[in-house]
């Protein structure tokens, strides 16, 4: 499956907020950052948690985040970065 | 006197029934499947002895090859089950993505969602790699976090936390200590501990480790 998004493209975690189950952590949404690398194509979370195969797969992206744009009052150093894995349905070009 | 001293504190219960729902279903469910014959007691049985007795030595086989073999390190980063593999070591389906600690980055592993961890590699996560206090502050406050374990980084050293939320499992490859040139591949795995492999400690220096072994 092809994948919408490359390496060093600039990307926007969704700030949406469902009900149902879900792996993108809320200190993360609506977050940009940058896309470090394509790790393949897996089962959606939110369809495999009631019972679904996650059909269709979407692909999964490692996502670099600044830890100072993470938490506005982070106080170590300000090189610090985080990455996280997001599916490329809770994502927008930034 | 003693028996002047002496108190008995009144007993605590030390084998607490279940507490939840969900403990009583899986409890229940255990038993279902025992008596339609889906497995034995016994199969379970040795299937939790088996999880438990995985150890982080695959993960420090792994660390100690790519120490000593730049071109084993390259093959390692770029498909780290593949890398497992060529000692003999099947991580099965697991997706593993194994970050390198160099002079500029610092690599430190949680799951902030539930406690995503490489067992085929490192086997059981601890207790404190679980724990909601871990999961919450080492994502907002790393070298804080990293600190308690006795772990100072270098201010000019990105710390770069690595949030396992999805389909991903990681392994540090931390900083060869000094002092063990021309250590075999053995005497280095030596070295390698679980904690250095998930970012909250450095590899032991040699000192550190022949004093462990006294």
């Amino acid at each position: 499956m092809s994948a919408r998004f490359a390496p060093g493209d600039r990307v926007r975690i969704a700030g949406r907020d469902p009900t149902v189950h879900n792996r993108v952590p809320r200190y993360a949404r609506g977050h940009v950052g940058v896309i470090e690398r394509v790790c393949g194509a897996f089962g959606q979370p939110e369809l495999l948690a009631y019972g679904g195969d996650g059909e269709p797969y979407q692909t999964l992206y490692r996502v670099r985040l600044e830890q100072t744009d993470l938490w506005p009052d982070y106080a170590e150093s300000p090189q610090d970065t985080l990455e996280i894995e997001i599916f490329e349905h809770w994502l927008d070009p930034a | 006197m003693a028996e002047q001293t002496h108190q008995h504190r009144p007993p605590r219960p030390d084998d607490p029934e279940p507490t939840s729902d969900y403990h009583f279903l899986g409890l229940a469910m255990r038993e279902l499947l025992i008596e339609k014959g889906v497995f034995t007691a016994d199969e379970e049985r040795r299937a939790i002895e088996a999880m438990e007795a995985r150890s982080p030595a695959g993960g420090a086989r792994v660390v100690a090859r790519a120490w000593t073999d730049p071109d084993y390190k390259a093959r390692l980063l770029a498909d780290a089950a593949a890398a497992a593999r060529e000692l003999g070591i099947d991580i099965g389906p697991t997706r593993l993505v194994v970050v390198e600690n160099t002079a500029e980055v610092h690599n430190v592993v949680v799951c902030t969602l539930c406690s995503c961890y490489p067992r085929m590699l490192l086997g059981l996560p601890p207790a404190w790699y679980k724990s909601a206090n871990y999961r919450k502050r080492v994502v907002r406050e790393p070298r804080a976090v990293l600190a308690e374990f006795g772990t100072t980084i270098a201010e000019r050293v990105e710390v770069r936390v690595h949030d396992s939320t999805a389909d991903m499992r990681y392994l540090v490859v931390p900083l060869r200590p000094a002092g063990a040139e021309g250590w075999s591949e053995a005497q280095l795995a030596a070295l390698v501990t679980r904690d250095s492999m998930v970012g909250v400690a450095p590899a032991l220096s040699p000192d550190a480790a022949s004093s462990a072994r006294d």
